[in-house]
């Protein structure tokens, strides 16, 4: 019923630029895989080259047993969300689901049936012959949904499918996509650069860089063990503190971070420290840390921390372990998980995200 | 309005007026007078003068020939019209800028010069005469050359109009439609030609009043013809010169209406296309 | 150029589209700003009126201005009284120009007069600025290029008018000959190289000025 998608050294090029560079994966059949990376990361490119509506300069696409990269956009049966919705203005919303059945020629009570079938699956029966400017953002969405998935496609491909809504209706779709999938099991493809968004929805991610791939992993093991300085700092906003590899841990000033024991010793290295696992430490070990300043952001605080050595650091702190301790006091603290890796290019800044 | 004010809200207040009423003088003036002094002469010929020059053939010939010139004109620039701006905006090639300017050639010509540009190119001695002349097609002072020189004049028109309206519109539907597995053709007829509608109709009226009044360039390939190769505008121009006034204004009267006529849709369709823009 | 009677008639198109761009620009950008920003019993009627000239026949207007103007009309009688001739002169050559290009500054500034924020005039009235200086300092050098634009189109399309002037104008050589009329007449006396000589300099301005009119689009989209 649901096929896998197989996409093995394809690349892309625009004029000079670079977009996807020998790019490969396994987007496992019935899961929802999500290509996460910041704009320019060339996920949305891989997306539209699965669909066909770029040509790879190399590579191949497989779906299942059947190479896609020789086919046509019309041929590949794969279902696409565009980020704007892309409905056809002048028709109605039942027209626009009817649309890819029409095309396939389908009897008019196949079509009627499936309408609305699809229809009351994306809860709009009420709607059916509304035109889309009448329709909210959220509603459209879910039109396009409804219209992409009539044709029973094998696939369906998600192009940053929430960008364009409000948080809060963001988040509700986000839910219902998931109950969606869970119901259909089609092997769905989510472009988004909204780490929240994929580690929420997605069984497996995709993190992609400057038309690399960083990473390919659960949830867990994207957030947990990243394998790149990248991926630490993009996915979980973390902070970087640099040092020199001494003994297995990461040396800076007085502060000793351990986890460094993979690395070559001397080696210059950056360490990553989720703003969660800034802890304030009871126990008389850790490090002293100015606070400089306090915002709260309901039960916990975010607080903008100085070490002895000048680094800054954010951290993410309850409202009940800061104990009413305010900006120019002194808090110990202790930094839990700390990821090591071999140091990136400085670009000046502590705090990646 | 009794409300006391400055004496610069009220300079400003009478300076608005005045402009208004500049601008309204200026209009009635250049615009509204000629054509009530025009309705106002044929109505004063009577209604005899009327129905005499209506029923005349060279007349009804004339009309007929205005009708066929613009129809042919209409549907050429329409379909090539379509064609042309779709490639314009979806396209990459090279050559595209150069393609733009040509389109805007017509616009850059006197109509005198197109005429003489078709005489030299299709007359006795031009390049395509031969050509021709082989086929036994008479194209100069002919039928032939008055729809090519008013096909060349009107095909900015509706390109024009519809090249912003893709732009705008953008490629996503046409994507989703490909994605939904229609072919180019019906992605094309189903999905583009639809949201370009608007465009094409406002194009294809500026197309037929342009037509209707071609004169500069058919003045010159028609050979004026009396009966023969004369459209409305030509019997105009021959009749005035040949001092039969009471016909060449009920004529001009009548092309008036049809052009007011047109106006008012013209109107009406910028209304629409503006409408609907703000809707989407 | 040895043609005889060219230069005076090519003088005399340009003096006459020199005039009525001129004219134009002036008539058309008030024209537009009435329509645009002012509240008055006709507005809409007034906007399409303007339009007549796109729909009309140029040779109509020719001949409606004949009748206007002529020796049986009461504005011809009343004019003949005050001294002015107006039909087969200059003055009827720039009055039909006028009457066929009046749409073309007023549909160039419309638009951007439409898209003009009011903001930067009400803080120009809060600073003490009247209605004309912040016409002048505000206003008038967002919508420049666009009168330009406009202007440019009007003097293009004077070179070339032959419809409403061919009539009117009496074509008296070295008079009231413009050039579209000069060369239909080479053109009618089979002189087709004297027509295609005095036509390729006509064309040649044109194209400058249509160069120009690009090049003053482009440069307004890239101040945007």
């Amino acid at each position: 019923m649901s096929t896998p998608i197989v996409v093995d050294g394809i690349s892309k090029r625009f004029g000079t630029f670079e977009a996807v560079r020998d790019v490969t994966f396994t987007a496992p059949a019935g899961a929802i895989t999500a290509l996460l990376g910041p704009s320019g990361s060339g996920k949305s490119t891989v997306l539209r080259m699965i669909a066909g509506l770029e040509e790879p300069n190399g590579g191949t696409i497989f779906m299942g047993d059947e190479e896609l990269t020789v086919k046509s956009v019309q041929e590949r049966q794969v279902g696409f969300v565009f980020q704007h919705y892309a409905l056809f203005r002048h028709m109605s919303v039942a027209d626009n689901v009817a649309f890819g059945l029409r095309v396939r020629k389908e009897s008019k009570q196949t079509r009627d049936q499936r309408v609305g079938e699809l229809l009351d699956l994306v809860q709009l029966t009420p709607f059916a012959e509304r035109y889309p400017d009448q329709l909210s953002g959220g509603q459209r969405q879910r039109v396009a949904l409804a219209r992409a998935l009539a044709p029973q496609p094998q696939v369906l491909l998600l192009d940053e499918p929430f960008g364009a809504l409000d948080a809060k209706v963001r988040q509700d779709l986000r839910r219902w996509l998931d109950e969606l999938h869970r119901e259909l099991g089609v092997t769905s493809l989510l472009v988004t650069h909204d780490q929240e968004e994929a580690l929420e929805l997605a069984n497996q991610i995709v993190v992609m860089h400057e038309g690399k791939v960083e990473q390919v992993g659960s949830p867990g093991e994207i957030y947990d063990e990243p394998a790149t300085p990248f991926v630490a700092g993009f996915v979980g906003a973390a902070n970087v503190l640099h040092g020199e590899v001494v003994d297995g841990h990461v040396h800076l000033g007085s502060i000793r971070i351990p986890g460094a024991a993979h690395l070559d010793e001397g080696a210059a290295a950056a360490a990553f420290v989720r703003p969660h696992d800034v802890v304030v430490n009871g126990n008389g070990g850790g490090t002293d840390a100015v606070i400089e300043r306090v915002s709260s952001l309901g039960w916990l605080s975010r607080v903008a921390l100085r070490l002895p050595g000048g680094e800054t650091l954010v951290a993410h702190i309850p409202n009940d372990d800061l104990h009413g301790a305010t900006e120019g006091s002194t808090v110990r603290v202790d930094l839990r998980n700390p990821k090591a890796f071999m140091a990136p290019e400085r670009d000046g800044s502590t705090l990646a995200s | 309005m009794s409300v006391a004010v400055s004496t610069q809200v009220a300079k400003a207040r009478r300076g608005r007026r005045g402009l208004i009423a500049l601008t309204l003088g200026w209009v009635a003036l250049l615009l509204l007078l000629p054509l009530v002094a025009i309705v106002w002469t044929v109505a004063k010929a009577g209604l005899s003068s009327v129905t005499h020059t209506l029923t005349q053939p060279d007349v009804l010939h004339a009309f007929q020939l205005t009708a066929i010139v613009t129809v042919i004109t209409v549907l050429v620039t329409g379909v090539f019209g379509v064609i042309v701006a779709w490639v314009l905006v979806r396209q990459r090639f090279h050559g595209r800028s150069l393609l733009n300017a040509i389109v805007d050639i017509p616009f850059a010509l006197s109509p005198v010069t197109v005429g003489l540009a078709a005489v030299v190119l299709f007359g006795p001695g031009g390049w395509f005469a031969p050509f021709f002349q082989a086929r036994g097609i008479q194209v100069i002072y002919a039928l032939p050359a008055m729809i090519l020189v008013t096909i060349f004049i009107c095909i900015p028109f509706t390109i024009r109009e519809i090249v912003p309206v893709l732009e705008e519109i953008g490629l996503d539907e046409e994507d989703a439609s490909r994605t939904l597995g229609a072919s180019v053709w019906h992605t094309f007829f189903k999905v583009t030609l639809p949201n370009i509608r608007w465009a094409l109709a406002y194009g294809i009226a500026l197309t037929t009043a342009r037509a209707i009044g071609e004169i500069g360039a058919v003045l010159i390939v028609s050979g004026l013809i009396q009966g023969k190769t004369e459209t409305a505008t030509l019997f105009i121009f021959r009749a005035y010169e040949e001092r039969q006034t009471a016909e060449a204004y009920v004529v001009a009267l009548v092309l008036a209406g049809v052009s007011v006529g047109l106006l008012i849709v013209i109107e009406s369709l910028r209304h629409r296309q503006e409408k609907e823009r703000t809707r989407t | 150029m040895a043609v005889p009677g060219a230069w005076a008639a090519i003088r005399l198109t340009l003096i006459t589209a020199t005039i009525v761009a001129a004219l134009n620009a002036v008539m058309g950008t008030a024209l537009a700003w009435v329509i645009v920003r002012y509240r008055f019993p006709g507005r809409r009627v007034l906007s399409t009126v303007v339009d007549l000239p796109l729909a009309i026949p140029t040779l109509v207007w020719g001949v409606m201005i004949l009748v206007l103007y002529g020796p049986n009309s009461f504005l011809g009688r009343t004019a003949d009284t005050v001294g002015i001739t107006v039909l087969f002169t200059p003055l009827a050559i720039v009055l039909a120009l006028c009457t066929v290009t009046l749409p073309f500054v007023i549909r160039n500034v419309q638009p951007v007069l439409l898209e003009l924020d009011d903001a930067e005039e009400e803080a120009a009235a809060t600073l003490g600025a009247t209605r004309r200086v912040t016409f002048r300092r505000v206003v008038f050098p967002a919508i420049r290029s666009a009168v330009m634009a406009g202007t440019l189109l009007t003097f293009s399309r004077c070179l070339g008018e032959i419809g409403s002037v061919i009539l009117v104008s009496g074509n008296r050589t070295g008079h009231t000959l413009t050039a579209p009329v000069f060369i239909f007449s080479l053109t009618s006396q089979f002189r087709f190289a004297e027509a295609a000589a005095v036509a390729t300099f006509l064309f040649a301005i044109s194209f400058v000025l249509v160069l120009a009119t690009g090049r003053l689009v482009k440069q307004r989209e890239a101040s945007e």
